[in-house]
């Protein structure tokens, strides 16, 4: 098969499926749904595998399949195009990898959900709008996969829409995406200004060319690369949850789990970076654009981190490290290291999955209790699940001896990051290499205080209601067993499955690609601004900055242990200690009340100050009220006044004719 | 098309329904008038079909003198025909919609609705200013009978808002014709389009233009007759208020201010953009706070209307295909979401969005279509709500940054209201037992529903099929106006020889 033909059913079998699913829903039934899905979904990563490695030999050129018109208007002209480089081959893998995972799993996670057909239906649709934005041949193609995510990730994350939090969770998710799209569509538009056309490829081959260049944007004078690089780079904030557009996604943890390890941390949310990577030698001509993207990239991963830290809610833990990974991936493209930045988002897509999947693994066990605080000793129950969380720790803690050559995924990808942000030299990229390592040291914290709290130490169960409701006791009636009696069940092996492959990815997928990943331009060819410069710069830093992340993962490791095993009263008598900085962190530095004050309240009482002071208290008021009340104090007669209103308009306008006509005439 | 009057007979076809109508009872009405809309339906795609695109621009001319230089002509261009497509193409649905929710006086019912057919098309039809304005303020009759007559409680109060409104816009427009007949000695359109009227009477024309076509439009301040009327409508009154009639005031600025008064445009640009402004961001904040459906959806058509009116104030291609395609899509969308509304106004007989709730639940049909007008009316890509949406605010982009920006944060605001809504109506949990108990759709609602979603997909995948007709006569009018247009605000440079020295030296490092 050709490679066209591949890219074809690749990217339109997940749509195919979702309409067949979406549309049969119920009457198709359960199974049809599940094998139509799934199978779509085995098809298209089948197909993306071979297109990957075969990159994987280097110079490569970018595949490109015309599908369909979109809009001819004027000079504006872009079409349906689907577009495979190096950089696109890599997202194919990782979204039809992940998603196909996320399907079998969800066949046992979901077994009990009435409403099977739609959730499988929602899932394929979303990895088909994946597909299109990281196909896109042209930035409006990418909004129009970036807005399809949106879309699926509104529909999931209020998948349970009888919740009242689910729904206001799925709202409060698409309307802050749309403050970052806001960013985007401007940043469209100014780039249609400038260079006449929307088409990537020939964006970036004029981007060079305009530095230097001027432009006014609201009234200000700007060079134009920096501020359409700020612009787009607003709507990567939003997909991507940085510092400032990140509320959405603990939020959209009432999704299903599932829905949580696809789109809240392999795929949807990378969009971001893969934007910026995409577009990276518009970056490139955009320095200042890019020193932010650094210190925004840095601050998100640090700020996300420390909230990790202290949540309970165990999808709220990952969800918060997600945004902390998302921070490294963007600060690592910030320096000029995009490819440290795509290799993260390729690792990264591997452990977080398999974190958030053995989450939902344990969240089954429990009775679909997600609160750390009633879980504990977990280990032995289920011990599958277990060692595919500890193998996602190790990884997303980055275990692994530089002198050695040897790691965890995450090793490979987060310690590349650091070394480029250090070699970068300049001030923000220090900035983030500080703020990067604080943030792996709390990373290492609070992925081992998760380990520790859900698997070690003494069951804690029967304080959960969840575990109450299962076994009808109070914990007064359970006394001292403090199991309640509960029988935590390992999950059946379709959930174990997924677990189990992306376990293999966490570990190897480091050791085995990183070579293409950060040191090899041909296997890039192109597809992203290769920085040779700062390659080298980067293996060139100090042994002590190699090792920087490692030293910091340790004494993350020994603080969670010391904390949550050798001295359970530590973290209380912190908390206590430390009062007004703990509730700011815990909750979550008060964005959300901040956002409340500041746009939503005032955004409703607008909007009844308009309607009330303005259309009815002014408008109408001296408008049509004032003018029918001026009439019906002249007539005194309100019903002969609207009955004869009819009579006298046709009347009006006939003798305004027949003026008219006789004026024309004479 | 040989010669044929195609025109003429889409005109007497509901016309003779209508008189038809008058005569007949009840089921014998009902059916009638679907009939003829049917066949004006038929007409209309015989009309697109025939129409040659990249062709003479005005096609399908009719011509007979009637008195007194005052002509029988019509002929259509790109743009009116895919006005007219939309106007035919809601109507059997209109109809459709009051099959069982009218049930006094249908015959007259019937009757006026397919008087308002003839008026709206004839307005898109008419090549003589005269002609034009009788159909143009006619057609504000039959509207103002079904809100009157068949409309909810206070529908006097509301018929009577509406009336007064358009009255006095009216008015100076008809004086305002009358001078252009006598200055330019023509009463064709298509002549006064080209006629060059001085800069000065230009301002004063204009603005008598505008003030008709604000209030249709309707643009903010003079838009608060519409919430009134769309809740007191029935819901076909609605469907066809919000899909056609708005379309009236666009179609207006399209065909007089902005050809005719070119440099009175220029002049007027910011006064347009500024009510655009105001409009999108004060009416989609007031649509926020609505507790009635039928007005949040009005409100919701005051800010997409005022999109229409910046992109076509942008003075450039796209943003008068923008205004066109919202235009379009708008018709077909909040259309279809008053048609949504109807479905459940009809099972519960109420429009407070309150009493509803968990209708997923008991309605899922229901809920995806709704959802799928949901996300055309705010735009997302894929619908006809994003082309025309993305093509205005591109194009008013390229005029003001500013304009450009206070516009697109329509589309915050417009998920805010409508996924709010949608929350509402649709999610949560069944707190209404009534509510809960309401049956999914019927067969014949789906048959009103089902081929609007498939207009505004086939409008949001491939709008070649609604962008070519009108192409040309776009690139005519952008012609036309381009010596007045207003330079952009972006005053973009390219860079000095500062860039270049740097990417040399930078060069010699490696």
């Amino acid at each position: 098969m050709t490679t066209s033909a591949s890219i074809l059913i690749i990217v339109f079998a997940p749509l195919l499926a979702a309409i067949i699913a979406g549309l049969g829903n119920r009457k198709l039934g359960n199974m049809p749904a599940k094998v139509i899905t799934t199978g779509g979904l085995f098809l298209s990563c089948a197909l993306s595998w071979p297109i990957f490695l075969q990159f994987l030999g280097g110079e490569v050129p970018a595949t490109v399949v015309p599908v369909l018109k979109w809009v001819q208007s004027g000079a504006m002209s872009f079409d349906w195009v689907l577009r495979v480089d190096t950089l696109t081959a890599i997202m194919l893998v990782v979204i039809t990898s992940v998603s196909a995972l996320v399907h079998l799993y969800s066949w046992g996670y979901m077994s009990d959900d009435p409403d099977q057909p739609r959730f499988f239906a929602y899932l394929s649709l979303f990895t088909f709008a994946m597909l299109m934005l990281v196909t896109a041949n042209n930035l409006v193609q990418m909004f129009f996969g970036w807005e399809g995510v949106g879309l699926a990730s509104y529909l999931l994350i209020g998948f349970w829409f009888q919740k009242p939090s689910a729904g206001a969770a799925a709202i409060k998710a698409f309307v802050v995406n749309r403050v970052g799209d806001l960013g985007f569509m401007l940043g469209i538009f100014g780039t249609f200004l400038v260079f006449q056309t929307t088409s990537i490829p020939e964006i970036l081959a004029a981007a060079p060319s305009m530095a230097g260049s001027t432009i006014t944007f609201l009234g200000l004078r700007w060079d134009t690369m920096t501020i359409l690089c700020l612009l787009l780079f607003v709507g990567a904030m939003g997909k991507s949850a940085q510092l400032g557009l990140h509320t959405w996604l603990p939020d959209a943890m009432e999704g299903p789990t599932p829905v949580s390890a696809l789109i809240h941390a392999a795929t949807m949310v990378t969009a971001g970076v893969f934007m910026v990577c995409r577009l990276s030698p518009m970056f490139e001509a955009a320095p200042a654009a890019l020193t932010v993207v650094t210190i925004v990239g840095g601050a998100t991963c640090f700020f996300a981190a420390t909230i990790g830290t202290t949540q309970w809610d165990i999808k709220r833990v990952i969800a918060y490290s997600t945004c902390s990974q998302l921070g490294y991936m963007f600060f690592a493209a910030g320096v000029g290291a995009y490819g440290a930045a795509m290799f993260h988002l390729f690792t990264h897509a591997f452990f977080k999955a398999l974190l958030f999947l053995g989450a939902g693994s344990v969240i089954h066990a429990m009775h679909h209790e997600q609160d750390m605080r009633y879980y504990g000793g977990l280990r032995k129950h289920i011990p599958i699940t277990f060692y595919a969380m500890l193998a996602g720790t190790l990884a997303i803690t980055g275990l692994g001896v530089y002198h050695l050559g040897a790691g965890f995924a995450g090793f490979w990808s987060k310690d590349a990051i650091l070394e480029a942000a250090y070699a970068s030299g300049t001030s923000a990229g220090n900035a983030a290499f500080w703020l990067g390592t604080a943030a792996a040291l709390l990373t290492s914290f609070y992925s081992w205080r998760l380990m520790f709290l859900t698997f070690w130490g003494k069951p804690r169960w029967i304080e959960s209601e969840h575990i109450q409701h299962s076994v009808h006791k109070t914990p007064e009636q359970a006394g001292a067993d403090t199991t309640g009696g509960y029988h935590p069940h390992e999950s059946p092996w379709v959930m174990l499955t997924p677990l189990v492959v992306l376990s293999v990815g966490a570990v190897l997928a480091g050791q085995v690609f990183h070579t293409q990943f950060i040191d090899t331009e041909a296997f890039w060819n192109g597809a992203i601004a290769y920085n040779e410069h700062l390659i080298h710069a980067m293996h060139g830093v100090p042994t002590l900055v190699k090792y920087a992340a490692f030293i910091v993962m340790v004494l993350g490791f020994i603080a969670a242990w010391y904390a949550y095993i050798r001295k359970p009263s530590v973290p209380a008598a912190v908390v206590q200690q430390l009062g007004p900085i703990y509730r700011f962190v815990y909750r979550k530095w008060m964005f959300d009340e901040l956002y409340n004050y500041v746009f939503v309240k005032p955004a409703f009482w607008l909007g009844r100050l308009f309607w009330k002071a303005g259309d009815e208290g002014t408008i109408n008021r001296f408008g049509p009220d004032g003018a029918a009340w001026l009439v019906m104090r002249g007539s005194g007669l309100a019903a002969r006044v609207q009955s004869g209103y009819l009579t006298s308009y046709a009347l009006i306008m006939l003798l305004g004719l027949v003026a008219a006509i006789t004026w024309v005439l004479f | 098309m040989g010669g044929f009057p195609i025109l003429s007979a889409m005109l007497l076809v509901p016309l003779v329904g209508a008189i038809a109508c008058l005569f007949s009872e009840a089921k014998t009405a009902r059916v009638i008038a679907l009939v003829a809309t049917l066949i004006d339906l038929a007409l209309g795609i015989v009309l697109w079909m025939n129409f040659d695109v990249g062709g003479a621009q005005w096609q399908f001319t009719e011509r007979a003198a009637l008195f007194a230089g005052f002509d029988y002509a019509l002929g259509i261009d790109g743009i009116a025909l895919m006005l007219i497509m939309l106007s035919v193409f809601l109507m059997p649905v209109c109809i459709g919609a009051s099959w069982t929710s009218i049930t006094k006086r249908v015959g007259e019912y019937m009757a006026a609705f397919l008087l308002m057919e003839v008026l709206m098309i004839g307005v898109f039809m008419a090549q003589d200013i005269l002609l034009f304005y009788i159909f143009f303020e006619a057609s504000l009759i039959p509207m103002y009978l079904i809100i009157g007559i068949w409309g909810g409680d206070n529908r006097i109060y509301a018929s009577y808002k509406f009336f007064l409104y358009t009255l006095l816009g009216s008015v100076v427009m008809l004086i305002a014709m009358l001078w252009m007949v006598m200055e330019a000695g023509t009463t064709s359109i298509p002549e006064l389009m080209v006629y060059d009227f001085p800069p000065q009477a230009q301002t004063w024309l204009w603005l008598a233009f505008f003030a008709s076509f604000a209030v249709k439009m309707p643009m903010w301040p003079v838009h608060t007759w519409l919430p009134d009327a769309h809740v007191q409508a029935p819901t076909a009154g609605s469907v066809i208020l919000a899909g056609v009639m708005l379309k009236l005031g666009g179609y207006g600025m399209i065909r007089f201010s902005l050809p005719m008064f070119p440099e009175a445009s220029a002049q007027f640009m910011w006064l347009v953009l500024g009510l655009s402004m105001v409009a999108v961001v004060v009416t989609s904040l007031i649509a926020l706070v609505q507790h009635d459906m039928k007005k949040l959806i009005a409100y919701s058509s005051v800010a997409h209307m005022g999109i229409v009116t910046a992109g076509l104030f942008a003075f450039n291609t796209q943003g008068l295909e923008g205004a066109m395609v919202m235009m379009l899509s708008h018709g077909l969308v909040s259309g279809a979401l008053f048609l949504c509304v109807g479905v459940i106004y009809d099972r519960l007989h109420t429009r407070e969005i309150s009493r509803y709730g968990g209708l997923a639940i008991n309605m899922p049909a229901y809920a995806t279509i709704f959802l799928f007008f949901t996300m055309a009316s705010i735009g997302l890509p894929g619908t006809s709500g994003f082309v025309a949406e993305f093509l205005s605010l591109a194009g008013v982009y390229q005029i003001s940054s500013w304009a450009a920006f206070v516009c697109t944060t329509g589309i915050i605001l417009g998920a805010a209201y409508m996924l709010y809504l949608y929350r509402r109506v649709a999610f949560g949990a069944q707190v209404n037992e009534d509510a809960a108990a309401m049956p999914d759709l019927s067969t014949r609602e789906y048959l009103l529903l089902v081929p609007i979603a498939a207009a505004a997909l086939w409008m949001g995948v491939y709008p070649e099929s609604f962008l070519a007709p009108m192409r040309q006569d776009i690139a005519v009018l952008d012609a036309r106006v381009s010596r007045a247009a207003p330079q952009g605000d972006a005053h973009f440079k390219m860079g000095t020889g500062v860039s270049a020295e740097e990417a040399h030296a930078e060069g010699e490092a490696h």
